[in-house]
């Protein structure tokens, strides 16, 4: 009971949001239950960390890997819950139904990060995927058109990922005879020099999380439904699925074993088309939803550089680095739900004289941009130099060198953020006047990209606990 | 760790409240309002960080090669980053460089900066914490920290205060200095991975196969090349400083060109030894290069700015030059150029900015003659002139010549190069001097006499008297400054000598083929 914990304050909050979707209830009461409900789920998250166990006949374990994971997720929940103050971008009557989706989606994204049993993995992934190919749709802003067609790129995409990864389970099923990660780990690394099979398997299995994770050459979806979707439901879609993507990924390339040969190297050369296709495609958009999802698919490559590892230090730097990922990204799109009280999309010439309408947004963002880039002493940077550091200690000089050729191409891009954000125009727009608790929550954006990036022992203590749990 | 570091004695942690001062009064900045509060706090702030940087010089022991001032404690272990400081012969000065250069940006800038002084005197402060930070880390990490959260507010500095090209020219120097130091990144965690350790002191004692070195050397060069900057990466320079206020261009000319030299000392003489040696004779060539490019562009501009802009590339070559003959006089030229250019050329662009605040040009043609209706400004003007060309008697003298002697004992051939550049430099200076004082002026003031042409007032003539009393100081008695490197350059030599023959150098077979051509070249004889 006490290890189903967090996942039971998810089904709580699923099931009153969906009790409440049948009365017209006002958007601030709607509101305040999500934050009341998800702060419930962080407090069984914490509560419940350092719990150990396994549930459903072993399919489901929960540890400090899985605990950790559900904290980030459940945090992540509620500050996208916090941030879409008054979902600007969603019709009215869509409002409670929104919450719900949101949240089972988030549900789904918990559950992942326990699962340790390949059909589990596969329930857990298209719950998660489900419950967002419904939001992407809903916006009440702009054409018709774009909204649909990000929500049937995210359908299309998301299913053929999924029969892609089905496809791969059916050979490791086929060749090992069991689903169980637990018996996988001790016969795949035998097999994958003598049975080329295996590895295909592998890869293929890996595509379902590529795809949440917008890894090339699954991220094709990410740039039009970052457009098309209201920039609420891109906050969310950029952020969580990607925190459940990397706990998978952490799960499943261990199970190759450290010394995986070709395997590291086919994740590695993912890897670097992800970063080089991201950010050179991000240096030439104007719509800002847009660059954020290049430098997402980017960002994937710099995770993977971590994983690809397959070490302790590997794997740690990795949850450093998506954690820290999921507040920096949050933080922009904080400042694009601000900027666009009609939740239309923003582009550069949006971005111009932010310094003199608010300067509390301007800074988010800067700080924001500049975590991204890598420059110290943001998360951004510290995250970097950890995963770098793991690569070069299982001497992948290569991979290392082309990465840090990435960050340089990608500040042109920050930087040009945060420049039009700082340049003074002619005629201002009015200033933009921010609620207590909106520049409460830009405060702690900044706080925590700072703090956590000068001072990351505390973070990575937890993360070290997490991962010994699954090596 | 021990062996390499002398603890700080002094009642205060020095080092720890050198950064922590600025930043803190950084912070405190935020809540203060009214343009002349914020420019008195800004100044009391720097005033006070230069007065508590003083012991750094007077309880200095110049009997050791050591990290004095020391401090140390645990920041992450999870990868073995320590929060180290100290400083050494080659860091101290440049400390107090920084430190004490730093008020008079405040100064410079009291009637320039018109718009947004709260920012400014926030970021002034920022990049001088990370600046000084740059100076005193002994640990890679947090030097590589300092470094690049300086080039943050550098950036804003000239993109936000700049002139009418500024987005462009902070652009350009931002992704400059940036692409430099992300190979730097590389090397630094190739190191750690190879030693297990970010701390400086420890990495020079190791000794790295040739062609690691190598890579280190080039990757840690790279970056140090752009910073100083070496000819051909130089272009950013005059672009920045003729965009920069005049604060911008003070701490670009007289404290982050040097961190340039800085890191090659530092890192690359140390922990590359071998490399080191092997590389010198291209570097040895480039700082030729960038003394007499320097000086041949600065002859044919027109524009004060971006003449002084180029005159710190050929200043910069000597200094470079100077590291790289690898001999103690060199090397301790090299350093006392490093402080003479920031006094020197830093009081240049200063009397720039001077004269633009009143007649809004930097054009020579718009500011000449001015030696009769400004006689105060033009004695400056002279005084600081003459120091740039090495004059005898000024600080500059002594640097170059230090430089000079290294490369006649040495090299005679680059020497005869070297000498060149320092006859480019009187020729372009002179000329200066000859347009803006005299002209065609014949001596006496007409009729239509130009009103905005006022003389220096107080503040302006104190902020260059202060760095005229350096000017002679040095360059009469510069035996102080000199017996504070000695030490450490002394042992900076010892390391160098006792790794370049540590490991063969029979890897690079087509590296070292073009040694010899380089060297048959220029006649080198070892």
């Amino acid at each position: 009971m006490i290890l189903f914990l967090p996942e039971l304050a998810l089904i709580v909050m699923i099931l009153v949001f969906f009790s409440v979707s049948l009365a017209k209830p006002s958007q601030n009461q709607l509101q305040g239950m999500g934050l009341f409900l998800s702060a419930l789920a962080v407090a069984a998250s914490v509560y419940t960390y350092g719990q150990e166990g396994t549930l459903f006949f072993d399919a489901y374990r929960v540890d400090a890997f899985s605990q950790l994971f559900k904290i980030i997720i459940t945090l992540g929940l509620f500050i996208v819950i916090y941030l879409g103050e008054g979902l600007s971008g969603i019709g009215n009557t869509l409002k409670p139904e929104y919450y719900f989706f949101l949240t089972l989606s988030a549900f789904g994204l918990a559950c992942m990060s326990s699962a340790v049993e390949l059909i589990t993995i596969i329930l857990c992934l298209e719950i998660a995927s489900f419950a967002l190919f419904i939001i992407i749709p809903f916006r009440k802003h702009g054409a018709y058109r774009k909204p649909m067609e990000a929500g049937i790129k995210y359908v299309l995409f998301g299913a053929a990922a999924s029969g892609i990864t089905l496809y791969g389970i059916s050979y490791i099923f086929g060749m090992t005879h069991t689903t169980y990660l637990a018996d996988l780990v001790t016969i795949i690394p035998g097999m994958i020099f003598k049975k080329p099979l295996i590895m295909i398997g592998l890869v293929m299995l890996l595509c379902g999380f590529f795809y949440k994770l917008a890894l090339f050459p699954m991220h094709f979806w990410a740039p039009d439904v970052y457009e098309g979707a209201a920039n609420e439901t891109s906050a969310f879609v950029a952020t969580l699925p990607k925190v459940g993507a990397v706990a998978l990924l952490i799960r499943l390339i261990f199970l190759a074993g450290v010394d995986s040969g070709q395997f590291a190297w086919v994740l590695a050369i993912l890897a670097v088309l992800s970063m080089t296709f991201g950010n050179l495609s991000a240096l030439v958009q104007d719509d800002i939803k847009r660059l954020l999802a290049y430098s997402s698919i980017a960002h994937a490559g710099y995770i993977m550089v971590g994983l690809v590892c397959a070490t302790e230090l590997g794997f740690v730097s990795g949850i450093y680095y998506i954690a820290g990922y999921l507040v920096m990204n949050l933080a922009c799109f904080f400042v694009i739900y601000n900027l666009a009280p009609n939740g239309e999309n923003i582009s550069f010439d949006d971005l111009k004289g932010l310094y003199k309408r608010s300067p509390l947004l301007a800074f988010t963002l800067a700080v924001g941009a500049f975590g991204m880039a890598g420059i110290p002493p943001t998360i951004g940077f510290t995250g970097k130099l950890f995963l770098f550091t793991a690569a070069i200690k299982k001497d992948m000089y290569a991979l290392v060198i082309l990465a840090v050729i990435n960050t340089g191409v990608a500040v042109f891009y920050y930087l040009k953020m945060v420049r039009a954000s700082y340049s003074s125009v002619q005629s201002p727009m009015p200033k933009i006047r921010l609620k207590f608790s909106t520049t409460l929550l830009g405060i702690f954006f900044i706080v925590v990209i700072l703090y956590l990036g000068t001072f990351p022992q505390g973070f990575i203590d937890f993360a070290q606990e997490a991962v010994a749990a699954v090596i | 760790m021990e062996q390499y570091l002398i603890y700080n004695t002094l009642w205060y942690p020095i080092l720890t409240v050198l950064v922590a001062l600025p930043l803190f009064g950084a912070f405190i900045t935020l809540g203060i309002r009214g343009d002349r509060n914020l420019k008195i706090w800004g100044l009391l702030v720097m005033v006070v960080t230069a007065v508590l940087s003083l012991p750094l010089f007077f309880s200095f022991d110049l009997t050791t090669a050591k990290y004095q001032f020391a401090e140390s404690g645990n920041w992450i272990p999870f990868v073995n980053i320590g929060y180290v400081l100290g400083v050494d012969g080659i860091s101290v000065l440049l400390v107090l460089l920084t430190t004490l250069v730093m008020p008079l940006c405040i100064l410079c800038s009291w009637t320039y900066i018109k718009e947004r002084f709260k920012e400014f005197i926030f970021v002034l402060l920022f990049i001088e914490a990370s600046m000084i930070g740059v100076f005193i880390s002994l640990n890679m990490v947090l030097f590589f920290i300092f470094w690049e959260a300086m080039l943050v507010p550098m950036y804003l500095i000239i993109a936000v205060w700049g002139g009418p090209r500024k987005d462009y020219a902070s652009i350009k120097f931002f992704l400059y200095t940036l692409i430099g130091s992300i190979f730097l990144f590389v090397a630094i965690i190739a190191l750690y991975v190879t030693t297990g350790t970010f701390f400086i002191p420890e990495l020079m004692t190791h000794s790295y196969s040739f062609s690691y070195q190598i890579w280190i050397f080039l990757a840690f060069t790279l970056a140090f090349a752009i910073k100083v900057p070496m000819f051909p990466v130089h272009t950013w320079l005059p672009a920045a400083h003729v965009e920069a206020p005049t604060a911008g261009s003070v701490i670009l000319a007289s404290i982050l060109l040097k961190m340039g030299g800085y890191g090659f000392l530092r890192f690359c003489l140390p922990i590359a030894p071998a490399a080191t040696v092997t590389c010198m004779p291209y570097l040895i060539a480039v700082s030729i290069l960038s003394i007499i490019f320097g000086g041949y562009l600065a002859l044919g501009q027109s524009d004060v700015k971006r003449l002084i802009a180029y005159s710190s590339v050929g200043h910069m070559g000597f200094v470079t030059l100077g590291i790289f003959l690898l001999n103690n006089v060199g090397i301790k030229g090299a350093i006392l150029q490093m402080v003479n250019h920031g006094i020197t050329t830093g009081a240049l662009f200063i009397l720039v900015g001077m004269i633009y605040e009143r007649t809004h040009s930097r054009e020579i043609t718009d500011n000449s003659a001015l030696g009769i209706m400004m006689p105060i400004y033009v004695s400056f003007l002279v005084i600081f002139s003459l120091s740039s060309l090495a004059f005898p008697g000024t600080n500059s003298f002594v640097g170059e010549l230090l430089v000079l002697i290294a490369c006649f004992t040495k090299y005679k051939i680059v020497g005869g190069f070297a000498v060149v550049g320092a006859i480019l430099a009187a020729a372009y200076m002179l000329r200066l001097v000859q347009k803006m004082v005299w002209a065609d002026s014949d001596g006496h003031r007409h009729s239509g006499a130009r009103s905005e042409l006022f003389d220096l007032n107080f503040r302006e003539t104190a902020t260059l008297m202060f760095l005229t009393i350096f000017v002679f100081w040095i360059g009469f008695h510069p035996t102080p400054l000199l017996e504070v490197m000695d030490a450490s350059t002394v042992h900076l030599v010892k390391q160098v000598e006792s790794g370049m023959h540590a490991s063969p150098a029979g890897h690079h077979a087509v590296l070292n083929g073009l040694g010899e051509m380089v060297k048959n070249l220029l006649a080198f004889n070892h």
